[in-house]
């Protein structure tokens, strides 16, 4: 569509220019500083060059830490994208039920963080809590806090619970724009439900299932919060993920240098890659 | 085969609902009962746990200052976005693409990045522990966020509104409050419901950027967790009181949940 060229404009774009840039320039121009630069903690810094950068990339520390991540992101992604566009193909189209089931499924999505963390480290205790208490009575020797596996299972089930209705949500927005039309064509040619699936249900929801894919690949990446409440990272580092692991470094360990450099890694790495996901989803579209 | 994938959303449904059962089962049970006994609903149903959070002021001025500063935020977003949006549906100016897909990388900025550098960032400008600070910090993402989704609301909106607008001599000031607007307001709504949702459900930074004076609820329940042993019942009441402002925005807005999720772009 034809938009006019006007130099203008950026007059509007400049209060968000401002604050955002407050906000994002600043703070990264101290990363980027820290990043480079040793300090024995009086205050006097030191030029490191790209030490800590090869310090980091190096160590193994990250190195399991961003396996642990890159495990859990593709793990919620494999059940959360499928899982959701099922719900949503079997949700009513109209009809009352149907902000009821919107209501209700929305609801996770707006429990702060770190509630949605206690209410899931409450209801998996094994002592206590219905889940933990269900799985070890019909005979699952269940422990969050001892036993990774366990651990493990716990944060994707409870990642699954949070964020699979935002899924949801997205693939039935694409669904309900499918004009009535399309099914009465398909019924009339005789076509299998599968067969509606892949060529009229799906094209649709494209483009809403890439903005899901998208937005749970960078909120997956940078989970913190949930994690931290239920697991504390633990059993020993088993739940680990690289932010956890960050700010322990950073605000624990107060190890400005490498903790910046991990920054600057972490956040280039989650750039690169919805950058990726973007291009490759985009030109399948083109297709 | 029908009628079986009807209960596929209410099994989900029940799933979700779940945990939450849970969470409230439990701020209406004593300290007892919830260490003695496995009870799948209160014994001694009490309300001890929600006179306590409604009498003393470190847990109540926590949804307060939680409140202030979502609301802040939320306003100042939409507000700062508004023009912006309006200039990405309409325009082409130098640098706008660019301009677009920087505002987005803030959006995947993770916090934990942030969190040391905004802490020196709001000491060093007097806004440590104030409303502003966290207000201010969470509009790294809600902008982005904002402009996103109102752009792709006005960009279905046929240019020919603003031409007619401008014959009939509207000004622009005049267009944009009266007509341009009201008929967005769908789409004004939808990034105000996103608006307050990431900053309610954010604590990472909320909790870096506050002391005392305006420290977030979610905060002053991991608190008081720590330091008064574990207290679950008043723990488990305080969580059940934050879930409710959410429900009250997602019932306002349920009509326009399944479009807005979509960004406007379906």
């Amino acid at each position: 569509m034809g938009k006019i060229e006007n130099q203008k404009a950026w007059f509007f774009v400049l209060p968000v220019l401002f604050l955002v840039a407050f906000n994002a320039l600043i703070p990264l121009m101290t990363v980027v500083n820290y990043s480079v630069q040793e300090t024995f903690g009086d205050n006097t810094f030191f030029w490191a060059g790209l030490m800590w950068f090869e310090e980091v990339l190096l160590s193994e520390r990250f190195h399991a830490s961003l396996m642990r991540q890159m495990i859990f992101t593709f793990s919620i992604l494999a059940i959360e994208i499928p899982l959701g566009v099922a719900i949503a193909l079997t949700m009513p189209r109209k009809g009352p039920w149907v902000p009821v089931c919107l209501v209700l499924m929305a609801l996770p999505l707006l429990i702060p963080w770190n509630v949605v963390g206690a209410m899931w480290n409450i209801f998996a205790l094994p002592d206590i809590g219905l889940l933990g208490r269900t799985l070890n009575a019909i005979g699952f020797d269940y422990n969050f806090t001892r036993q990774p596996g366990d651990a493990w299972f716990t944060m994707i089930l409870m990642d699954v619970w949070h964020w699979t209705s935002l899924v949801v949500l997205l693939a039935y927005a694409g669904l309900v724009s499918i004009p009535d039309a399309y099914y009465q064509a398909a019924k009339i040619d005789g076509a299998k439900p599968f067969a509606i699936f892949r060529y009229i249900q799906l094209p649709k929801m494209k483009r809403v299932l890439t903005i899901a894919v998208l937005l749970r690949f960078m909120d997956s990446f940078m989970i913190y919060t949930e994690p931290f409440v239920l697991t504390g990272g633990g059993p020993g580092n088993s739940t680990t993920l690289l932010s956890i692991d960050l700010v322990k470094i950073a605000l624990g360990q107060f190890d400005l240098g490498p903790a910046a450099a991990m920054s600057l890694i972490y956040f280039l790495i989650i750039l690169a890659m919805s950058w990726v996901f973007y291009t490759v989803m985009m030109r399948n579209e083109a297709k | 085969m029908r009628n079986l994938s009807r209960f596929v959303p209410a099994l989900y449904i029940l799933f979700l609902l779940l945990p939450i059962y849970w969470l409230v089962n439990m701020s209406f049970k004593t300290t007892n009962e919830i260490l003695g006994d496995f009870t799948l609903w209160p014994r001694e149903f009490t309300l001890e746990n929600y006179i306590t959070i409604f009498t003393d002021p470190t847990w109540y001025m926590g949804y307060v200052n939680s409140l202030a500063y979502v609301s802040i935020n939320t306003v100042l977003s939409v507000a700062v976005a508004l023009p912006a949006a309006y200039a990405f549906s309409r325009y082409r100016f130098l640098g706008d693409k660019h301009l677009f897909f920087w505002l987005l990388t803030n959006r995947m900025a993770p916090p934990a990045v942030f969190a040391l550098p905004f802490f020196q960032l709001y000491s060093a400008v007097g806004l440590f522990d104030t409303y502003w600070a966290v207000a201010l910090a969470h509009t790294l993402f809600n902008i982005p966020l904002a402009v996103w989704i109102l752009e792709g609301f006005m960009s279905g909106v046929p240019k020919e509104l603003d031409e007619t607008a401008y014959v009939d001599g509207y000004s622009f000031p005049r267009f944009f409050i009266k007509i341009f607007i009201p008929t967005i307001a769908a789409g004004i709504g939808v990034a105000a419901f996103f608006c307050f949702m990431f900053s309610w459900v954010e604590l990472l930074l909320a909790k870096t950027l506050t002391a005392v004076d305006a420290k977030p609820i979610a905060a002053t329940m991991t608190r008081t967790a720590s330091t008064s042993g574990y207290d679950l019942g008043l723990l488990a009441a305080a969580g059940t009181l934050t879930i409710i402002p959410g429900a009250i925005v997602i019932y306002f807005v349920r009509n326009y949940i399944a479009r807005g999720f979509a960004l406007g772009r379906v």
